[in-house]
């Protein structure tokens, strides 16, 4: 057993119904029990949209398990058939009906029914949402193209010069209940098209099943979101030989890294190194002198796999943050991230355990969260502004809108999106110089529009008392001390005095008073 | 009686009881829901509460691991370990629910041991009490029938003469209901569930128990297992409900008829005004209630006979002929009273008569106001202060704004005539 206060992910048909209702003319039968449908919810209100995900839960209760759960399961996929009529059926299990293992795939498939029958066996007890998604598209497309499969993988990139048109690109990834998705696409699809190259299929976003036999078509396979789409793409390479592009144009130097990618791939010239800086606001909107207050803000970094490693490259080489925590509870990315953080010199977080996230972030006293919406939670309660950059969202984060991660548009609405939590450089100053203000107070953050401040004033107290309970028989904060402590800005304050009790443990003193805290300042040089 | 009682089986789309946690954590703040199941039942929760930020969650689930189902793993040292580390997290907690879910109850975890063990180790600093909220075994708001009745066996017993109010409500509703029933000659009225887990209220013979919610069938057996009397009345929703619900207990006390009448008759009075503008919205218009929370039927009451809608197809998950029997009598003739649900043929039956307003859940919500039916969406009405007479202008505008919201908004957002601008 797992305590978990807070999941990060669904369970694994979650992730099959995300693909299920991105796509159109698929059809998901779930055997699940009475209450499982709370799922169509995540659609209906999150996403908003305004028809039922196609799933039909077979909700069996108590008293159907003295019975024949399996003739409820073939009803089920009967009368769906029936009033559907779809091109494409999904088949599987909830947790509850993998325990009772009906094998509801194998039946649907013994039915005679006319469509491809894609039986889903995803493991609820171990596997998660993001893998459920990556695992049925995967099942899916290889249904769909079995028979198209060549003896000889054999594909030429060029092959588009050759046949005198526009380069053909297929976009697979993007989801409902992906973090922007919607608007990702249409950003990519229109930085795609101003380099002349075309857009074939979007999948499983809006794809049929038409267009998934169209897959092979494509000159090159654009990997968006690699949680969801990398197990195909790579399906896709060894057996029709399409290459996949690797980097995810998230921020103005991936976006770059990109286009640089695509073109290479494609045969084609690379564009000019310059295009981000004429295209996207964020390198000028970073350079103003505006931002210079931002530099060496601390930052922790938590998400799925692709959004956090986007965020760590924005942060440190086009806004100037100083990463101080970087993690993800996506498994199948530990590597990269791994890697990422080792670059700036931290250990990687790789956990789905919201407590440990929570832990991590008081330790590492960062200024700002980018995180996701179960970093708000820990946030509110240190006391730390935040930014949701990667599902899980809420529906806050599924914006009237177009706000797009990717590209140069992305860039954008990221700059104002992280930069939107930080207290203003101006109040910043005043509030570092006079204290004693009766509307701005410590921690006040007048540009969010409420009074008595971000409820940082109450939260960081305890939240750094509560950091150091460890030394608490080592260390003694003289009064002269913590009134020193008190007048440095309050985003700062817990690094403040965990350097400086860090300091009076490695000089050996047991108190810390004004002076401890000025040496251990120059000490850090912080 | 005469209501046309139907029943359907097939897919069904509601919550499971586990839902109730997200209205029981703000009700007693003291204390946690534990959920045992898988990351369904977590999802489940956090989808349904984690808009809000919490700095301090008040429920959480300890899953299930493929070692705990292999049985490699010993359950009940699991569930202490779980239980440990989240009261070390927050000290504190006074009341720990278990909550039973459906992979626990399949797999037949005895979690009703596990929370006597516990209730043991931990003795007097916090209680631990089990019930199912599992969607094979409960419907939405049958998770608070299981959790008041897991209570019911910890109340002191008492032969006070009191009156109980059983269910969950609003505490403004709270207070202005004990408040007349003071007016009206009761001195003593507690409520289960109480604002704090620890505050809970005694039971015995004395004890008369008026059900503010329709879904108590379990924790109104347990009661009277314990001695109290249950009423039957019409639930108190609307002014005329309520006011027949008061009088019940009114009477179980042997009040004077004439100081009841005193006191609400200026109070049914006002409601009538305040519910004057709602009649004028809903009066005539066709309203189908889909299955969800056991309130439908009390609700389709109040709507026909004081706000004048015809009822299309009144749904309910479960229907408590004995505890219903009241609300039933006060139904027209014929009405369409369907207990359980085929959601599809359902919907069929929603678009083949096409009515006003429907009440349904949010899964089917947007997708019925994409097809131009007006919908209000039935969760919020466990949500929101509807109980008594004084909020019966309230409780008629939750119904009264979506069909309001459509008039103010239509002809804005598609205009009839496309030479012509909208504002001239």
């Amino acid at each position: 057993m797992q305590l978990t206060l807070w999941t990060y992910e669904g369970p694994p048909h979650v992730g099959a119904m995300r693909i299920a209702a991105s796509m159109e003319g698929v059809h998901y039968v779930l055997h699940a029990p009475q209450g499982d449908t709370y799922a169509d919810l995540l659609f209906t209100m999150i996403e908003r949209r305004g028809k039922r995900p196609p799933v039909t839960y077979t909700t069996f209760q108590a008293r159907d398990l003295g019975g024949d759960t399996a003739e409820l399961v073939k009803r089920h996929v009967r009368e769906a058939v029936d009033r559907f009529k779809p091109n494409a059926l999904l088949v599987g299990e909830s947790c509850t009906a993998e325990l009772i293992q009906d094998q509801p795939g194998a039946l649907a498939q013994g039915m005679g029914l006319t469509m491809p029958v894609v039986n889903l066996e995803l493991p609820a007890y171990s596997k998660k949402e993001n893998w459920g998604a990556a695992e049925t598209l995967y099942q899916l497309v290889r249904n769909l193209l079995k028979d198209q499969v060549p003896s000889q993988p054999s594909h030429d990139p060029n092959a588009w010069k050759a046949e005198g048109r526009r380069p053909r690109v297929n976009l697979l990834g993007p989801s409902l209940l992906g973090f922007r998705c919607r608007d990702d696409v249409l950003e990519v699809q229109r930085l795609l098209t101003m380099h002349g190259i075309d857009v074939g299929v979007v999948a499983p976003l809006g794809a049929g099943v038409e267009d998934v036999l169209r897959l092979p078509k494509a000159d090159l396979n654009v990997c968006l979101y690699p949680e969801v789409a990398e197990s195909t793409c790579s399906w896709l390479e060894r057996n029709f030989g399409i290459p996949f592009s690797r980097t995810v144009p998230i921020g103005v130097g991936a976006t770059h890294d990109f286009l640089v990618e695509v073109h290479r791939l494609l045969g084609m010239e690379p564009p000019s190194a310059e295009e981000g800086y004429r295209r996207s606001r964020l390198p000028w909107y970073s350079e103003s002198v505006d931002s210079t207050y931002l530099t060496g803000k601390r930052v922790f970094i938590f998400g799925d796999g692709t959004h956090a490693l986007a965020a760590a490259r924005i942060c440190k080489e086009e806004l100037g943050f100083t990463v101080v925590g970087l993690g993800t509870y996506s498994r199948e990315m530990a590597r990269p991230v791994r890697t990422a953080a080792k670059e700036l010199g931290l250990e990687a977080l790789i956990c789905d355990d919201y407590l440990a996230v929570e832990t991590a972030m008081a330790e590492a006293a960062p200024e700002l969260v980018l995180g996701t919406q179960m970093e708000r939670h820990s946030a509110k309660r240190l006391g730390i502004p935040c930014a949701v950059i990667s599902t899980p969202m809420h529906v806050q984060d599924v914006p009237a809108r177009t706000s797009p991660q990717m590209g140069w548009e992305g860039a954008n609405v990221i700059f104002d999106d992280w930069v939107h939590p930080l207290m203003m450089g101006l109040e910043e100053h005043l509030i570092g110089m006079f204290r004693h203000d009766f509307e701005f107070v410590d921690g006040h953050q007048s540009h969010l529009g409420h009074s008595g401040g971000s409820g940082a004033g109450v939260d960081t107290k305890t939240a750094e008392h509560a950091t150091v309970e460890v030394d608490e028989h080592a260390l003694i904060w003289t009064d002269d001390g913590e009134a020193e402590l008190k007048k440095i800005p309050f985003f700062v304050r817990g690094k403040v005095r965990r350097n400086a009790e860090a300091y009076a443990l490695q000089v050996g003193c047991r108190e810390i008073n004004s002076e401890t805290l000025y040496d251990a300042k120059a000490h850090y040089k912080a | 009686m005469s209501a046309n009682l139907l029943k359907e089986t097939g897919p069904r789309e509601v919550f499971c009881g586990l839902t109730s946690i997200v209205w029981l954590h703000r009700r007693m703040p003291d204390a946690f829901f534990l959920v045992v199941g898988s990351r369904t039942c977590a999802h489940l929760i956090q989808s349904a509460a984690g808009v809000m930020i919490f700095a301090e969650p008040r429920f959480g689930t300890a899953i299930l691991s493929e070692r705990d189902l292999a049985g490699l793993a010993d359950a009940h040292e699991e569930l202490d370990r779980v239980c440990c580390e989240l009261l070390q997290r927050r000290p504190e907690i006074r009341t720990l629910f278990l909550v039973g879910s459906c992979p626990s109850e399949v797999i037949k975890l005895d979690l009703a041991r596990a929370a006597e063990r516990l209730n043991e180790e931990l003795q007097g600093r916090v209680r631990v009490v089990n019930y199912s909220g599992s969607g094979i075994e409960t419907t939405f708001t049958q998770g608070e029938d299981g959790a008041l009745a897991a209570l019911v066996p910890l109340l002191p017993a008492s032969d006070e003469r009191q009156l109980l109010l059983v269910g969950t409500l609003a505490d403004a509703v709270e207070d202005r209901l004990i408040h007349l029933f003071g007016r009206l000659g009761i001195s003593t009225i507690r409520s289960l569930p109480p604002r704090q887990s620890t505050e809970l209220p005694a039971v015995g013979p004395g004890t008369t128990v008026l059900l503010t919610q329709p879904f108590l069938t379990e924790t109104a057996r347990l009661l009277k297992h314990r001695g109290a009397t249950v009423l039957t009345a019409p639930f108190p929703l609307g002014a005329e409900g309520s006011r027949r619900w008061m009088e019940a207990g009114a009477a179980a006390f042997h009040l004077p008829k004439e100081r009841v009448a005193e006191v609400l008759d200026p109070l049914e009075e006002r409601a009538r005004i305040a519910l004057r503008p709602h009649r004028e919205v809903l009066e005539g218009k066709r309203i189908f209630l889909l299955p969800e929370s056991q309130l439908e039927l009390p609700l389709a009451r109040f709507l026909q006979r004081e706000c004048g809608m015809e009822l299309v197809e009144v749904g309910t998950p479960y229907l408590n002929r004995d505890q219903m029997a009241e609300e039933l009598a006060l139904l027209p003739e014929d009405t369409r009273v369907m207990e359980g649900q085929h959601v599809e043929q359902q919907l069929d039956r929603v678009r083949e008569h096409k009515p006003d307003l429907v009440v349904c859940g949010m899964g089917l919500a947007n997708p019925l106001e994409a097809e131009g039916i007006a919908t209000k969406w039935s969760i919020e009405l466990v949500f929101s202060p509807i109980h008594g007479i004084d909020q019966a202008g309230d409780l008629a505008e939750l119904f009264s704004r979506p069909l309001r919201r459509r008039q103010l908004i239509h002809p804005g957002l598609h205009p009839i005539n496309p030479d012509q601008p909208v504002h001239a």
